[in-house]
């Protein structure tokens, strides 16, 4: 069983990237037009101006 | 000392506005401008291409993004692009647009609140999943040594994380609390804290169950319906800023005949004004120079224009016909009409009975319950077991869990923002979290006439009847004015094929109509009055050939497009139908007729409309009113619930509940379906969570509930009503 002294700090570090990873996606307003995201992905023409 | 006295611009209420009106006359001079735009007939891919790259053509703009989700475009360019410009510009590519304030609307953009419970609930949503996995090797089967490494692991996590994502609720609790009430936030808090803490104290005693999981789920799935709710209510707070924003208000001064825009803020009584035809007076104030005509069917829901000239009084609202005026200032800004209009609405606000939805309802019977149930089984527990604190208090925490108020805190906000996305995408904004509610137990529709079922654009009627000469002539004089009432009749002369006479030394004027010269007579098309004709009793233009007795062109009111749908429908909802207008008999049967309405009321005065509105509540009747006018606004307070176009003053938009974003009215009666149905789901979720809760808190009273069972009813329970509400979508 002592692997499990390996696997949860493991779980939790990887888990705790997604988090952080999520924070940044908050901070940087990437949920303020989800519909519009959506919408976009599918345009057939290349977007020139991504958001910055 | 000195320093400490002096006021920051953003220390007192009143002084708020004034970053705006910096704000203002700061874009009035910028280096690179930023235009913000409210485009409701925005829904797709193809249309975020077409308006981005038809407004990257007008010269000027650097950058054109569309928000989809928020039906809005926001523009960047160099000074010289204007919004009127681009207004103008997408509506050559077919979208109706409005300007935003773009400095009244960074508040709703970097909204730190949302923000803040959107990290607590990744954080509580981290944590559960971690819990979770946790627990299940707990209930699959852990012994010792392990079982306490994964108790201690589980609360390494779970204390920092309910200490921070459940915040809200602790606050929320403490400030209920010294106000001597249990809100729904004094069970969750308690929940949430025993839960923690006796698992805690079990962890350290080695014990066998710990109910970390639980407390951690609890707080993520009750922090989803704070946080719904919360995004709700700032759609709603942000579509009455955006509104207030949707009329820029800004006026000509005149100083020694040098013209300049001012925002009206600017203004000061005594300054003078000019108002060009076509546009809307900005202040109240007296006629000092030109003749004109006046719309005042905002202000009075009288469809015909009426004549001004010097020393007549003008308010703040009024739409200027046909010739320039000049107009000193009498009133401006927050002493003006605008003022006013926030009296009326506060003196109707004030007297509108509070509506407690269903949801508060709800809680003021569950909370008392929940504590008493809670108490009785630790009582209970400690008769039975002969004081056993720790076991009591065990079964006494899965009671609290169990009996969770998720469909109370998940399942109403989950409902409620399903409908109004769906409302949103039909063109309709709700800005009060009840007005759903409400709309769905309306039996009864009161409809205002002037620009609510009518767009207010007039249509000439028995045209037909006419001499072909004299339409031919009133054709020709008609083309040459820009009144409203003239070109609606140019276009259906010409719609009918008469091609229009050669009339020379055509002249406009202003306030009274056109004259001109046709084969050697004076004719003359205009006023009334201005003719010594009889007026018609409706909406009429007159025709003067030489000497001989003028002609009369009557007019009817332009349906809005969805009008007809919307009333039938409404009416095959089983509603019953008013119409009450401000205009001529005449006018309003008219309009009845057409639209087959059998109760109508007309030459109603304000305080009609509303007293009448009492007259049906006081029988028993809930009341749904659609206007759009000041007239109305009383009138809009006094309903049940209330509707009015964007295209309303802003008295009668602050004083509905709902705003109708585009020009069809048709939206009214899928509304009241919507809300309908929302309200079914309501109760169908506060059905399923008392099914639950009648299985499960029993067997927890028992002692039956272990851990696992109570993670199992919760979670249960929470996603049965979160799916049940998306099934509004």
């Amino acid at each position: 069983m002592s692997i499990l002294a390996y696997l949860i700090p493991i779980s939790l570090i990887l888990g705790g990237i997604g988090l952080m990873a999520f924070i940044w996606t908050i901070d940087s307003d990437q949920y303020d037009d989800p519909q519009g995201n959506a919408s976009r992905i599918l345009k057939p023409d290349f977007d020139d101006h991504p958001r910055s | 000392m000195s320093t400490a006295l002096r006021a920051t611009p953003s220390a007192c209420p009143a002084c708020a506005v004034v970053p705006s009106a910096e704000a203002l006359a700061a874009r009035a001079v910028p280096q690179s401008a930023q235009v913000m735009l409210s485009v409701p007939a925005v829904h797709c891919a193809v249309c975020m291409s077409t308006i981005e790259r038809g407004l990257a053509l007008v010269p000027g703009v650097h950058q054109v993004r569309v928000n989809l989700t928020l039906k809005r475009v926001a523009i960047d360019g160099t000074p010289e692009i204007t919004a009127d410009g681009m207004v103008a510009a997408l509506e050559r590519l077919g979208y109706e647009a409005y300007e935003l304030d773009a400095g009244q609307l960074t508040a709703t953009t970097n909204d730190r609140h949302g923000r803040d419970l959107l990290m607590r609930l990744a954080v509580a949503g981290f944590a559960m999943m971690n819990v979770m996995l946790l627990s299940v090797s707990v209930w699959a089967g852990a012994e010792g040594a392990t079982r306490a490494m994964f108790h201690w692991v589980s609360a390494l996590i779970a204390v920092p994380v309910v200490i921070f994502s459940a915040q809200p609720f602790f606050r929320n609790a403490v400030s209920s609390l010294r106000a001597g009430r249990l809100g729904m936030d004094v069970p969750i808090s308690l929940a949430i804290l025993l839960a923690t803490g006796m698992s805690l104290f079990e962890t350290m005693e080695g014990g066998a169950h710990t109910y970390f999981d639980a407390a951690v789920a609890l707080t993520f799935f009750l922090l989803a319906g704070r946080y719904l709710d919360y995004r709700t209510r700032v759609i709603a707070r942000s579509a009455a800023e955006e509104l207030a924003a949707l009329e820029v208000p800004r006026a000509i001064r005149v100083v020694d005949g040098v013209e300049t825009t001012v925002p009206i803020a600017e203004l000061r009584v005594g300054d003078v004004v000019l108002v060009r035809p076509g546009g809307r007076i900005p202040v109240d104030g007296v006629v000092v120079g030109g003749t004109s005509e006046l719309d005042r069917s905002l202000l009075t829901g009288e469809s015909l224009p009426v004549w001004t000239g010097p020393d007549a009084v003008v308010s703040t609202g009024e739409v200027n016909l046909t010739g320039p005026l000049m107009v000193r200032v009498t009133a401006a800004g927050k002493d003006s009409s605008l003022h006013r209009m926030a009296d009326l609405v506060a003196i109707a606000e004030s007297a509108k009975n509070r509506y407690t939805s269903l949801a508060d309802r709800a809680a003021q019977i569950y909370a008392p319950a929940v504590h008493l149930l809670a108490l009785m089984t630790f009582i209970g527990w400690m008769m039975a077991s002969a004081g056993d604190v720790r076991l009591s208090l065990n079964i006494a925490i899965a009671v609290l869990i169990i009996t969770c108020p998720c469909a109370l805190g998940l399942a109403v906000p989950a409902v409620v923002t399903a409908a109004s996305g769906r409302m949103f995408r039909k063109g309709l904004l709700i800005k009060d979290g009840t007005a759903l509610e409400r709309l769905a137990e309306v039996d009864t529709v009161v409809f205002d006439k002037t620009g609510t079922l009518t767009i207010g654009a007039p249509e000439p009627v028995g045209l037909e009847a006419q001499d072909r000469g004299d339409l031919a002539v009133a054709a020709a004089l008609a083309g040459a004015s820009s009144h409203p009432l003239a070109q609606a009749l140019a276009t259906a002369v010409a719609v009918m094929g008469v091609i229009p006479a050669e009339v020379s030394a055509l002249r406009e004027v202003p306030g009274y109509g056109v004259e001109g010269e046709w084969r050697g007579t004076r004719v003359r098309l205009g006023r009334a009055e201005w003719l010594g004709a009889t007026p018609l009793a409706q909406t009429g233009t007159y025709l003067a050939v030489g000497d001989a007795s003028p002609r009369a062109f009557g007019f009817i009111d332009h349906l809005r497009p969805g009008a007809a749908e919307a009333v039938a429908s409404l009416r095959a909802q089983g509603k019953t139908i008013h119409l009450i207008s401000g205009d001529t008999a005449a006018a309003v049967a008219d309009l009845a007729a057409r639209l087959g309405i059998k109760d109508w009321v007309a030459g109603a005065l304000p305080a009609d409309k509303a007293e009448r509105i009492r007259a049906l509540t006081a029988a028993g009747h809930k009341v749904l009113m659609v206007g759009d006018g000041l007239n109305d606004t009383a009138a809009l307070t006094a309903a049940h619930v209330s509707i009015s176009p964007a295209s309303a003053l802003d008295a009668a938009r602050v004083a509905s509940d709902i705003v109708l974003l585009g020009r069809d009215l048709a939206p009214i009666a899928e509304a009241a379906d919507i809300a309908v149905r929302a309200r079914r789901r309501i109760t169908e979720n506060f059905g399923v969570s008392i099914a639950y809760n009648i299985i499960a808190v029993p067997l927890a009273m028992l002692g039956l509930a272990t851990p696992l069972a109570a993670a199992l009813a919760m979670s249960a329970s929470s996603i049965t009503v979160s799916l049940n509400a998306l099934r509004l979508r």
